[in-house]
């Protein structure tokens, strides 16, 4: 077993520094890794380019780092709910690459499978292909898009093993595996944090080798961005 | 009577066929959840991650780590799968997901949808609407016929900036059942009490009519 536990939220952060490109899992809030984003928002780095789906709300997820402009360059491919980004955006700030999601996820996918480029008819026709090639496939066209990968790859699961093996819950899975795949250095940080053995092989969804670093995370928020419900009968 | 928001998403229930699998926008789109006919097996695909969408949990049982597109919690049903974006992008480009119903501000007559982006507005990001225009088999757009300012929203050509080409083959809004052919919107069928004479007032693009134009059935 090839040991990747850190023991505390700087351990598992060493290395970090201005001007890198960080990924971070979630889709909304569900599945963010709270513990990295709240540390990184108290420490002094700036210039980061950070790859997300969403860019969190004005105080909480990725917002904690819009607050306090340490973010220069965002690639996501949904941005609402966040006043304080839209502000830096407007006034040019913050540099916003949009990216259509499935092409988000498959570039993250491709980053850390050695994929160099795909394919795909996601954006053909539209501003998302301006400068791209275009190539013709089953009669249909498509563009070419680059893989994506970063210094820190930071992801939430629920469960993982000391050799970084990883389970997700529900739909808080979402960019996560994708992303510890394209991560230089990948931090995964767990709910619960079990030894070897204790979770079954056939049940694990990123595979300890993905990951370089896992730490037991505290003080879950897990906060709910549309709460909606219907009463009981 | 032009409909409501939840007429339209219950005429577009009536597009559903057993069997099929089917990705819902944000919006008037959601609602076709509420009406699907009885005797028909529908299985509501979230691209976030999750296939064999339920209805919204009971008060108190919301889950954090159980939402839709929307970022609005959710249940699943029995026989549900959870998994990954990337997995789940397969399914929609992949073809496997068999219609996805969505809105849009302009749709044009050769089958281009505008949805995401309001030049000199807050651009807020197409998420996955791109990904599902450029491959879904079928798609139905569900939208009300005119913007706020009482412009026509079924155009000649888009004139915002396009989420994807040639793609929409139906139209439903609170007016008209519109069917996109080679040659343009053809009015399949009009709201209840709504004149052909009316919507093609109400209408940028030219409207192939063919025949007398039934009413709606709700």
């Amino acid at each position: 077993m090839i040991n990747k536990v850190v023991n505390n939220i700087d351990e598992a952060l060493k290395g970090v520094e201005s001007n890198m490109t960080f990924m971070f899992g979630g889709f909304g809030l569900s599945g963010i890794p709270e513990n990295v984003i709240s540390r990184l928002s108290k420490i002094d780095l700036f210039g980061l380019t950070c790859i997300s789906n969403n860019a969190g709300i004005d105080d909480f997820g990725l917002g904690l780092l819009l607050k306090r402009k340490q973010i220069k360059k965002m690639i996501s491919s949904y941005v609402g709910e966040n006043e304080e980004f839209e502000r830096q955006m407007l006034s040019g700030e913050l540099k916003v690459d949009l990216i259509p999601q499935g092409s988000l996820a498959e570039r993250c996918r491709a980053g850390g499978a050695g994929i160099p480029a795909f394919f795909t008819p996601a954006g053909y026709g539209t501003e998302v292909a301006e400068g791209k090639e275009i190539r013709e496939y089953n009669g249909k066209p498509h563009i070419l898009e680059s893989a994506l990968t970063a210094d820190f790859a930071f992801v939430k699961a629920w469960r993982g093993d000391n050799a970084g093996n990883l389970i997700f819950k529900g739909t808080a899975r979402n960019f996560n595996p994708l992303m510890a795949m394209a991560g230089t250095i990948t931090v995964a940080e767990v709910e619960e944090l079990v030894p070897v053995g204790e979770l079954d092989p056939n049940q694990i969804h990123t595979p300890g080798i993905f990951v370089q670093r896992i730490l037991q995370g505290e003080n879950y928020e897990k906060r709910i961005e549309q709460r909606t419900f219907r009463k009981r009968e | 009577m032009a409909l409501d928001k939840n007429q339209i998403a219950q005429r577009i229930s009536q597009e559903l066929k057993h069997n099929m699998y089917v990705n819902l926008g944000i919006g008037i789109p959601t609602l076709v959840a509420n009406f699907i006919p009885t005797g028909i097996d529908i299985e509501f695909q979230s691209e976030n991650g999750v296939l064999g969408m339920g209805p919204f949990p009971f008060e108190g049982e919301e889950d954090p780590d159980m939402i839709n597109a929307g970022k609005q919690t959710i249940t699943t049903l029995p026989g549900a799968a959870l998994f990954d974006s990337s997995t789940s992008f397969a399914m929609i480009r992949g073809k496997h997901v068999q219609l996805t119903v969505l809105g849009a501000m302009e749709v044009s007559e050769n089958g281009d949808i505008a949805n995401w982006k309001i030049p000199g507005k807050m651009v807020k990001g197409m998420g996955g609407a791109m990904d599902l225009v450029a491959s879904a088999e079928n798609i139905i757009v569900a939208m009300m016929h005119s913007n706020r300012k009482g412009e026509s929203k079924i155009l000649k050509t888009c004139t915002l900036p396009i989420t994807g080409v040639n793609c929409v083959k139906k139209v439903v809004t609170n007016l008209a059942v519109l069917e996109v052919t080679d040659k343009g919107f053809k009015l399949l069928e009009r709201a209840p009490g709504v004149s052909v004479e009316e919507i093609k007032n109400l209408t940028e693009a030219d409207l192939i009519i063919e025949g007398k134009i039934p009413e709606m059935k709700l």
